[in-house]
């Protein structure tokens, strides 16, 4: 064998051991600085300072640090964590370096209001920071949409949520639904329905994956609680009529009142107790309802695991 | 043995923007060069004796074909101890003194410490260069970075020398000392194989010549037998629409061109020539020793519109004509 | 004839590259720049006050290496590049010496140089830290473990312009090493990019951020200015990282300029 060729073949065993082992390396490093990146949001807070370090690249530092602030929320999340406390400065860095970096917004009002573990629950942080998105994007009909959502959802001001939907709607480019949620939110009417077209709209405004399957849940969970509610109903009226509470789903169905066996969104059929309320089969799996829980039931567990790489 | 057996060595370069284009830089060449002898190796510029020269150090890979180096494959890490190589307008590190740059190659050309400053002292001495051997090579002139140059190639006593050009640059005095090294060289029992395009350099060192011209060898020769003939005569032109009666008995050979005539004759004849043309009020044009046989080897060799070009630049060279 | 072994050829050349840098002038222009910077940190500090360690400690270790930087692409191109240029490696090369020697006594030649950078610019960051404290603190450690990074991020840059140098001209291996340095320095962030991204894109990206140089975890600057420790676990890692990420452009270098033609 050549001196050249010995020295070829040693130079690619280098290569691809070293490489390999750099590869393992910076697995290593990654795992040991976990979330990390995020932490420098805490020491430059001052999105000033940040400013004049980007040498004027700001839009690319935004970018930077709203991959930063997903990444980091998904992480918290996968982690089953309850602590986001570096959430809303991310937000703030990101929108602050681009105020006009629309998803920022969405996924603020969308994560930031929640309590935890589904958001960081700082609803006045979610507040401002649509507010400030609005102060700068004033043609966006979503960030009135987001306002309008947060005042319902969050703060129950149902004034301030029609004002919200009713300044949305007067926009040159908006979304039909905006009107007719402004006139819901005056009305105070039909709690399901209102809920449901704000999560709709919700998914339909936005192509974030997180937010859309966050949006998913809560439709799931609206279903469910309009189920229950339904069921309930029904149970009691065939108590009135019958003077007995139903021993199974079969007396309603013999009685008339429903048809076939009830089943949650997820296929599983609902369960009648013998104090003629409904449950649901697996409330665990079912993150937002209120209604079809066992009694003294815990609150909301974490919602699933949205590993930002699980698709 | 042969120092150097040059086996159909190739080199094609692949050119234009998407390597497509082939260009053959030296076609297959097949030369073997004798030890202890100082061969030149000829051609105009850009005629492929760099290219050679390269293939031979390792510089650039042969497309096809082999070389031998003083028996061994041109390859094997060995032969590089023994060969000493300067390339064409040699330039060195700028920070560097020649003493230092010295030294650093006889490290790695393996020179033993014990001795090795004396004998970098020695060869800056052989070069001239003792005065200036602390400075900084970056306030070296070209001349002097030559000098360097020819230091670094002998500086670990090689049996074979490859010499790229080595007169160019020079003023005249450092040709000559340039030549007078290449033949203590040749005393020494080393090999020499250089490159030059400067014909009168050739034929004063070399004991053979090839001549190379667009990358193919088109002639090898021994210039004693190249120059054994035609030596000392001149060579005159004059107007005129016969030769002179007179001429032709001093011995000359003649003939008519047009209203011109041109003879050569042997060089003890010139007075007796010129008289001759006084004589018959003939105007003469001009009056030069005849071109060296290796001078006429060598346009030979050559195309006739490349050897046109040639002779003018060496003509223009020497501030020989009228 | 034959003495000089391998190693000791590659010693040799390893020195006279640190010869060759040390005396280059330009070098010292690019020091006594960051070293201004360290001091004008002074001045800075000053006006913000409570924060004048934080100031001194971020902008002089920015300083230490983004001119280090400079320096590594500057002389690690320049040294390699030039001797391809000028010819000087021709008369390197006719000589006993393998091409993978000059590469490795090139990379060492030049980690040299940079470590002794390194210490220069540092001094003056440590009494620009003085000046600002009256005295070392405990936590000034961390700053000479973030330095310690800084000379790992040298490592990589340097072997990666000796990589580029082996087959691509000056410019344009300057230009790709400072391209990878700043990409380099948003690996992590890259790396997070790439996990959220799907499909063929996803793996594209996944592939691009491992292979990039890590320079973000080997920047601590921000972290040891507000006097947090780093974990001794990556420093380890650290290390290890950027040997084998040099080892593996030299020998890619090492396996290009094997083949190289050096016209």
């Amino acid at each position: 064998m050549s001196a050249t060729r010995r020295v070829n073949l040693v130079a690619i065993a280098v290569l691809f051991f070293s490489m390999a082992g750099a590869m393992a390396a910076l697995h290593a490093i990654d795992y040991l600085r976990r979330g990390s990146v995020a932490q420098d949001a805490l020491y430059l807070r001052s999105s000033k300072v940040l400013r004049r370090l980007s040498l004027g690249y700001t839009g690319l530092l935004a970018d930077i640090y709203w991959t930063r602030a997903v990444q980091y929320f998904g992480e918290q999340h996968h982690a089953g964590s309850r602590d986001f406390r570096l959430l809303a400065p991310l937000l703030e860095v990101t929108t602050e370096l681009d105020p006009r970096l629309l998803p920022a917004y969405q996924f603020g009002a969308n994560f930031l209001a929640p309590q935890p573990p589904n958001g960081a629950g700082l609803p006045e942080s979610a507040l401002s920071l649509t507010k400030y998105g609005i102060e700068h994007n004033p043609e966006q009909w979503r960030l009135y949409y987001n306002l309008g959502f947060l005042h319902y959802m969050e703060f129950k001001d149902y004034a301030g949520a029609a004002d919200a939907f009713a300044q949305g709607a007067k926009l040159p480019v908006t979304n039909a639904l905006m009107s007719i949620l402004a006139a819901r939110m005056a009305q105070h009417a039909g709690e399901f329905d209102t809920a449901r077209m704000l999560w709709v709209t919700t998914y339909q405004s936005t192509k974030d994956a997180l937010i859309r399957e966050n949006a998913v849940e809560h439709l799931l969970a609206l279903q469910v609680d309009e189920d229950v509610t339904r069921l309930e109903q029904v149970a009691e009226k065939y108590h009135e009529q019958t003077g007995r509470l139903p021993a199974s789903m079969g007396d309603l169905e013999r009685a008339g009142f429903i048809h076939g066996t009830p089943a949650d969104p997820k296929g599983r059929p609902y369960k009648l107790m013998p104090d003629g309320r409904i449950e649901a089969q697996d409330p665990e799996s079912l993150y937002f309802i209120t209604k079809g829980l066992p009694p003294g039931a815990a609150p909301p567990q974490p919602r699933p695991v949205v590993k930002p790489d699980s698709k | 043995m042969a120092a150097i057996e040059i086996l159909d060595l190739e080199k094609c370069y692949l050119v234009g923007f998407w390597r497509k284009r082939r260009k053959l830089a030296l076609r297959p060449l097949r030369l073997t060069i004798e030890e202890g002898e100082v061969f030149g190796f000829l051609g105009p510029n850009g005629a492929g004796k760099t290219t050679t020269l390269k293939l031979l150090m390792g510089l650039v890979f042969p497309t096809a074909g082999s070389a031998r180096i003083l028996g061994m494959d041109m390859d094997d890490p060995r032969v590089k101890s023994q060969i000493g190589f300067l390339p064409e307008q040699p330039y060195f590190y700028d920070h560097l003194s020649a003493r230092e740059l010295l030294n650093y190659f006889g490290q790695l050309s393996g020179v033993p410490a014990k001795g090795r400053s004396a004998r970098v002292e020695q060869m800056l001495a052989r070069v001239g260069l003792s005065d200036s051997a602390g400075m900084q090579l970056r306030k070296f002139s070209k001349g002097m970075l030559q000098r360097v140059g020819l230091a670094q190639a002998i500086l670990h006593d090689p049996k074979l020398v490859f010499l790229d050009e080595p007169m160019s640059g020079l003023d005249p005095m450092g040709r000559r000392e340039v030549r007078d090294l290449i033949q203590q060289l040749r005393h020494e029992g080393k090999t020499v194989f250089f490159s030059t395009h400067i014909l009168s350099d050739a034929e004063a060192l070399c004991d053979r010549v090839g001549i190379i011209h667009q990358g193919e060898l088109r002639g090898v020769g021994a210039i004693a037998e190249l120059t054994s003939e035609r030596q000392g005569k001149i060579e005159i032109i004059f107007h005129a629409q016969k030769v002179p009666a007179g001429l032709t008995s001093l011995g000359a050979e003649a003939r008519v061109s047009g209203d011109m005539v041109n003879a050569v004759l042997p060089e003890g004849q010139q007075d007796a020539a010129l008289e001759v043309l006084r004589r018959d009020g003939l105007k003469l044009i001009s009056l030069t020793p005849v071109r060296s046989s290796l001078e006429e080897y060598y346009i030979q060799k050559l195309r006739p519109t490349d050897v046109q070009r040639e002779v003018r630049q060496e003509d223009d060279r020497k501030g020989v004509g009228v | 004839m034959n003495s000089g072994g391998m190693n000791s050829r590659i010693g040799y050349i390893a020195f006279n590259t640190f010869r060759e840098a040390v005396r280059d002038r330009v070098l010292y222009n690019l020091i006594a720049f960051a070293l201004l910077l360290s001091g004008a940190a002074i001045l800075v500090g000053e006006i913000s006050i409570d924060i004048e360690r934080l100031v001194v400690v971020n902008l002089g270790l920015t300083a230490v290496s983004l001119f280090g930087v400079v320096i590594a692409i500057f002389i690690g191109i320049g040294l390699v590049s030039k001797e391809i240029d000028k010819r000087t490696l021709y008369t390197v090369l006719s000589r006993p010496v393998r091409r993978w020697e000059f590469v490795v006594g090139k990379f060492f030649g030049l980690t040299g140089t940079l470590v002794v950078n390194t210490f220069l610019m540092a001094i003056g960051v440590f009494l620009a830290l003085l000046y600002v404290a009256h005295k070392f603190e405990k936590m000034d450690v961390w700053v000479l473990v973030a330095l310690y990074f800084i000379v790992l991020q040298f490592l990589i840059v340097c072997a990666l312009a000796l990589f580029f140098s082996s087959f691509s001209t000056p410019l344009m291996s300057a230009v790709f090493s400072f391209a990878l340095f700043v990409i380099g320095s948003l690996a992590e962030d890259l790396r997070g990019f790439a996990r959220i991204t799907h499909g063929v894109g996803g793996w594209v990206a996944t592939a691009i951020a491992y292979l990039v140089p890590n320079f973000s975890a080997l920047n601590v600057i921000s972290q040891v200015a507000h006097g947090d420790p780093v974990p001794g676990r990556l420093i380890l890692y650290n290390t290890v990282y950027a040997l084998l990420y040099s080892a593996m452009a030299i020998s890619g270098a090492v396996l290009i300029f094997q083949r190289r033609n050096l016209k």
